[in-house]
């Protein structure tokens, strides 16, 4: 919800307003804060805020996301403002109900995966990141890398073999979200741009090798 | 002022409403069989018919005049009548004449030819009665209400009706229609292996990572949940539309045929002898799940012929279906992350889980006995029922359900470019940005697919549309944002803007295969006055509804504020107060609209009062909040 090149401190202070600014009540015309979920007068469900993924999920601005607490910020999120509580309602309130949770949806799907996360925390820093993904790397040696994995996963004959791979990607991918970590908390977001790119690819190598055992199995 | 003063809560206001609690049913609209239940405090009853039948026969019989026999009876008919009798109509949901399955080069269908003017949606003639898969399916749903409505003495029109999991956009449609013709109001559009996770998780309290093994009649579904603690979290769901025990039948009834062909010679069969076989077939299966083998006699023109199945060979028979079931098992757990072993538990769902080869390769590939303690065959009702209850009544559960297939956009050269991936949670919006390639160009084609193939002809066809009046731009100026808007019930809304002009275009996908809104409204006039009648109903409990939201805000409102009123001001809005329950006891929509409307009238200075209110007291406390906020940030 975030607009594209806003820098991360811009993006907070509309978190800060959202809890500060009022607004009418759409159902009894009272005063809400703007992130509200509900009207503290008549209990009616608000329209979703304009405010980050963190804030909607109530959780740090940080890389390092609790993703089992996430959930359950989530869970409890979607019993309040979940549709199915809201079957029975006015059309409005229908549809303000499907807005909210269409904007937790979003924001759980976007914090909840590493790699998305991490493409996000880049975009609220102020880099625009094409649809493709982190746009700023330089780094030749990820090219040549994918080209030999691409290599090794096509001479790969057995299940043992595709196995390796698959453990050495998997302990890859480990390593670079570690270091994305570091990257994020450091505020070197050109270096959490580079791993972010190395993260797409790793996981586009762990999507082959499931081709490939797959094919195997057939 | 008396009557001001009594203060409610919100929600309990003092509007009185006719009917209380109507219960809503839960209905499984399966292609073999279907089935509705109701839940009463959690407690649900699946509804029986006379003979303590469950199980109504999705199977539906027009006499002459036109008029339906659903289930039990119509079955039986389908041997002696067959051409007034259809069954399996399911299949033909939101489907065109070409995804009909034939057998021996005959289809069990009669096929009317396409009209100009006319959906692609596939039409049949039945015993000279031409009629649309919806149609037939609302004589269904009729029936079932009507099982309903006799059980509870009551009118009930609110229903959770289930769907596979793997419905594309234009079989949930087709679904919603149907239900409309038959004057429901359907309160959410279930996937069925959600529905019997429901059934399972409250049940027997299940915890952890459980799969739903779905093999209907027609459809093949699978669906992997996370079950904790009143949260049914859909992770991942895949399946087939077409795959089922029909194909059992079909694979039988091809097997009898090339007998008696071997027997006989080549023998044309009608339409009417491929119904007869493939319910010979049908018995002949249903007998193997406990037989070991038996002999079926097959009569068709005028020639009766013997035929003899085993356990063994049936299993040969059918096991490039059960191979398949088990590929798309394998399939959506690997996609969803997950190996066999992290599952939990398997729960069967669907008759054709009975057949001991599909029951033999479920336990194979899970390493474990799949459940099957809650009845295959209803267990979908059962859960149908108790979400239909959990929405009108009110509950702590949480079903939460991905989209089945990815949506995407034609683009350049027959490409599909996704939008919405499959197995992303709903509700879900999302907007992708195209641009124009031609300068000038003022219109652009946009078509919707769905699907997970790189081409656009190997994906369903949802929807073309066209925007228009793009200002002149050079090629690649002009910003065109289509949006795709998926509801709770899996059902898709594409919408369209130029960013740089602000022309918007706003689009409810009918698909290609669905009726178009006139033959919709001329069903709805044909088909009955009760429709009109439920209309009416549902236009009125929504008006009161409204009433009801709108006395509930200005109750909470005096609450809390009527501190800012004069004595005259709050006479004046106390006698609205009153217009609206006078209004609300009446059976006049348009009087409770206006009198809805006169309430807002007469308390905006008073909003106005408490924002000016709202506003002073969040000014005060945020000198102090902005104090604090500095020390700490960054």
């Amino acid at each position: 919800m975030v607009a594209v090149n806003r820098s991360t401190s811009d993006a907070m202070n509309t978190d800060v307003h959202a809890q500060t600014v009022m607004k009418p009540c759409w159902s009894c015309k009272g005063p809400v804060q703007l992130n509200a979920l509900f009207c503290p007068t008549c209990e009616a469900v608000q329209g979703p805020a304009a405010v980050s993924h963190f804030v909607r999920l109530n959780v740090a601005v940080s890389f390092d996301v609790d993703v089992p607490a996430l959930d359950h910020l989530y869970f409890d999120l979607q019993r309040q403002l979940h549709p199915d509580r809201f079957a029975t309602k006015s059309p409005k309130e229908k549809a303000l109900s499907q807005q909210q949770a269409t904007a937790l949806n979003d924001a759980y799907e976007t914090l909840k995966d590493p790699l998305k996360r991490a493409d996000y925390m880049v975009h609220l820093s102020g880099v625009e990141v094409l649809p493709e993904g982190c746009n700023l790397v330089k780094d030749q040696s990820i090219l040549i890398e994918a080209m030999e994995m691409r290599e090794r996963l096509a001479n790969a004959a057995t299940m043992t073999e595709l196995n390796t791979i698959a453990t050495e990607t998997k302990a890859e991918i480990d390593d670079v979200i570690t270091g994305l970590s570091l990257a994020f908390r450091g505020d070197d977001i050109e270096g959490a741009c580079e791993l972010t790119t190395r993260l797409k690819y790793l996981h586009k190598m762990m999507g082959e090798v499931r081709h490939s055992r797959a094919r195997l199995l057939a | 002022m008396a009557q001001l003063l009594q203060i409610h809560e919100p929600g309990q206001s003092p509007v009185p409403h006719q009917g209380e609690t109507e219960l809503a049913m839960g209905i499984d609209l399966g292609t073999t069989n279907s089935v509705v239940a109701v839940s009463v405090d959690g407690n649900v009853e699946v509804l029986k018919d006379d003979d303590g039948q469950a199980l109504v026969p999705s199977v539906v019989a027009y006499a002459p005049d036109g008029s339906a026999i659903v289930g039990e009876l119509a079955k039986r008919l389908l041997l002696s009548r067959p051409d007034h009798v259809v069954s399996s109509i399911k299949r033909l949901m939101g489907r065109g004449a070409e995804d009909v399955k034939g057998l021996g080069g005959q289809l069990p269908f009669e096929i009317e030819p396409h009209e100009d003017g006319e959906s692609h949606l596939v039409r049949l003639n039945i015993g000279g009665h031409k009629l649309t898969p919806i149609e037939i399916s609302a004589d269904i749903l009729r029936a079932l209400r009507g099982r309903a409505e006799a059980h509870l003495s009551a009118k009930v029109t609110k229903a959770v009706i289930t769907v596979p999991a793997y419905f594309d956009d234009a079989q949930r449609t087709a679904t919603k229609d149907a239900a409309r013709l038959a004057g429901l109001d359907v309160l959410r559009l279930v996937n069925e292996p959600t529905a019997a996770a429901l059934a399972y998780g409250l049940d027997k309290g299940a915890q952890g990572l459980y799969v739903v093994f779905d093999l209907g009649g027609g459809t093949f579904d699978v669906s992997v949940l996370r079950l904790e603690k009143g949260v049914f979290q859909v992770l991942a769901t895949g399946g087939d539309a077409a795959l089922g025990g029909d194909d059992f039948d079909h694979a039988i009834a091809d097997h009898f045929l090339q007998q008696r062909k071997e027997g006989l010679g080549e023998t044309a069969l009608s339409s009417g002898e491929v119904k007869v076989a493939l319910m010979t077939a049908r018995i002949a299966k249903e007998c193997l799940t406990d037989e070991e083998q038996g002999e079926w006699m097959l009569t068709a023109s005028d020639q009766q012929t013997k035929h003899g199945l085993d356990r063994a060979t049936f299993n040969d028979l059918i096991a490039p279906f059960v191979d398949r079931t088990i590929k798309i098992c394998h399939e959506v757990l690997t996609e969803a992350g997950f190996d066999a072993e992290d599952v939990k538990g398997v729960v069967l769902v669907g008759g054709s889980t009975r057949v001991p080869a599909v029951r033999a390769a479920v336990s194979d590939y899970f390493g474990a006995e799949p459940l099957a303690d809650i009845d295959p065959d209803q267990v979908v009702s059962v859960g149908a029922a108790l979400q239909a209850e959990a929405l009108t009544v009110g509950s702590d559960t949480l079903l939460l359900d991905v989209t089945p297939l990815s949506l995407g956009l034609e683009t350049m050269g027959g490409l599909v470019e996704k939008v919405i991936l499959r197995n992303t949670p709903i509700p879900v919006a999302k907007a992708q940005e195209f641009t124009t390639f031609k300068d000038g160009q003022s219109a652009m084609a946009i078509h919707v697919v769905q699907g997970e193939r790189e081409l656009v002809d190997q994906n369903r066809s949802l929807a073309r549309f066209n925007l228009t009046g793009i200002p002149p731009m050079a090629a690649g100026a002009a910003h065109i944002r289509v949006t795709f808007q998926v509801d709770a019930d899996g059902m898709l809304t594409v919408s369209a803007a130029e960013d740089t002009s602000g022309i918007e275009q706003h689009v409810e996908v009918k698909p290609s295969y669905g009726l178009s809104e006139e033959e919709m409204s001329k069903m709805l006039y044909d088909s009955m006055a009760n429709a009109q009648d439920d209309m009416e109903l549902r236009l009125l409990a929504e008006a009161r509804v409204e009433a009801e939201r709108a006395m509930g805000a200005v109750t909470s409102a005096l609450r809390a504020d009527c501190n800012l009123l004069s004595i005259d001001e709050r006479e004046t809005i106390g006698d609205q107060m009153e217009a609206v329950i006078q209004a609300v006891k009446g059976n006049d929509r348009d009087v409770i609209a206006a009198s809805v409307e006169g309430l807002d009238q007469v308390t905006r200075a008073f909003a106005e009062k408490r924002m000016d209110k709202g506003i002073r007291e969040a000014l005060t406390g945020v000198s102090v909040a902005a104090l604090d906020d500095g020390s700490t940030s960054a």
